[in-house]
């Protein structure tokens, strides 16, 4: 695979897997690789942790940073939320969470 | 009734884009009226955001959103747009003239040969809970914002959320002696809203007077022509229901693109397509400018929808007076001339 780059799959709203591969040399996160693969992530706030449009379930047992309060407040507001419950934008693309696996959460 | 307003351009959405517009409006002489569902212009950087910095306002290394909607305000204000604030764009018609009518949900009506739609993501609307049968009880014992609390006088009263909303109103209905009994459930055992807030909701519930439901989501509603009963999931203590008057959702607001969604304007992906050259929607005579539009290669940032918003006056000058020869104004010339 090409350098800067890892693998994360992100299984859509009707369980189809996606294995998409991202730049992490971008500074980009995953509601923002979604969004670039056309995957149904709304992205409304642009990223603020303020929408929870891009809720997902970590799958995999990968290892994430701790939430951050913003991220906890939002997940606290927003429906379908469950113990492994994540904002697509918190999560930085690196190569730390290579082989990522995440569930996108029901629409709400 | 009041009577019609009568403007040049009537912008739907009173963000940034919207704001943005009035001014490029003005320099071509052209009046502006904005409509916003919100109370306050500035869309979601006031509604969402006002203490966020933004980072890729050319010229501006930094600028709080609020202050960006501020200094908008200003840039704006010699050429005296009118608002209508709190109230959303409901309804479009095209009179026999040319000109449309702009109708909003409390039926003040606008006039003008240009529509701009500058509605970003849409209107907010209160978020609803995935409860299956929700829509059907609502104003039926659901309610999702609280427009007057002496309506709940005496009444049994279930209040779902843990952000301020729900922990203010919480306490406003006990306090107050408003409620006959509330009871507030929130799905987790800490809230997230202000310090004394929550420490007077937890009191409240040590004094017997507010029935806390921690670790609980109200997952269904049942009753005849209103509510008459929650059913709440609570951990450890699983699915059971409880008699109420009113279930009153606290979960704050999502965008949507509401009624526009029904004016004939083609939409792709929830956005309305555009033509780029100068912005115009299928229908002549209405414009679609920032956030709420797409096209190949779109962008949603706010200093595409300030470009956006220039060209599309260009062409709206043109609508409005086909017979006058177009001169491009440079500030730099002539300064910033109010009417």
């Amino acid at each position: 695979m090409a350098e800067n780059t890892i693998t994360v799959t992100v299984v859509d709203r009707e369980g189809k897997e996606h294995v998409l591969e991202a730049p992490t040399d971008m500074g980009m996160n995953l509601m923002e690789l979604c969004k670039s693969y056309e995957l149904p992530v709304e992205g409304t706030c642009g990223g603020m942790a303020m929408c929870a449009t891009c809720q997902c379930y970590l799958i995999s047992d990968t290892a994430l940073p701790e939430q951050s309060d913003d991220e906890l407040a939002m997940l606290d507001q927003a429906f379908h939320v469950k113990s492994n419950s994540r904002l697509g934008c918190q999560i930085k693309l690196s190569d730390e969470i290579d082989g990522i696996k995440v569930e996108l959460a029901p629409e709400s | 009734m009041n009577s019609p307003i009568e403007t040049d351009i009537i912008i739907v959405g009173a963000g940034p884009c919207g704001l943005f517009t009035v001014f490029e409006a003005g320099l071509l002489k052209l009046r502006c009226h904005l409509i916003d569902s919100l109370p306050q212009a500035g869309g979601q950087c006031s509604e969402i955001y006002p203490k966020k910095p933004i980072y890729d306002i050319p010229g501006f290394p930094s600028v709080l959103a609020g202050e960006l909607v501020d200094n908008l305000m200003e840039q704006a204000a010699p050429f005296k747009p009118g608002f209508t604030l709190g109230e959303s764009a409901e309804h479009v018609e095209k009179r026999e003239d040319g000109k449309f009518v702009v109708t909003t949900n409390k039926g003040t009506q606008h006039i003008a040969p240009i529509v701009a739609i500058a509605g970003g993501l849409g209107v907010f609307e209160p978020r609803k809970p995935p409860i299956p049968n929700i829509t059907d009880f609502e104003d039926k014992g659901v309610e999702y914002i609280i427009k007057d609390p002496e309506f709940y006088r005496g009444k049994r009263v279930v209040i779902a959320g843990g952000g301020d909303s729900a922990l203010d109103w919480t306490i406003y209905l006990i306090d107050k002696k408003i409620a006959a009994h509330v009871t507030l459930v929130h799905r987790s055992q800490t809230f997230r809203g202000h310090l004394d807030s929550v420490q007077r909701v937890f009191d409240l519930a040590a004094e017997g007077k507010l029935n806390l439901v921690l670790d609980g989501e109200v997952v269904g509603l049942k009753g005849g022509s209103s509510v008459e009963q929650v059913v709440i999931q609570q951990k450890d203590k699983g699915e059971y229901d409880l008699a109420t008057d009113h279930f009153i959702p606290l979960f704050g607001l999502t965008p949507k693109l509401g009624p526009i969604a029904n004016w004939g304007l083609e939409i792709e992906k929830g956005s309305i397509k555009v033509n780029t050259f100068d912005y115009s929607t299928n229908i002549p005579g209405i414009y679609a400018i920032g956030d709420v539009n797409t096209y190949p290669g779109k962008l949603k940032l706010i200093l595409c929808g300030f470009h956006e918003g220039t060209l599309m006056v260009q062409s709206a000058f043109k609508r409005i007076y086909p017979d006058k020869n177009l001169v491009l104004k440079y500030t730099t010339v002539n300064g910033v001339n109010g009417f």
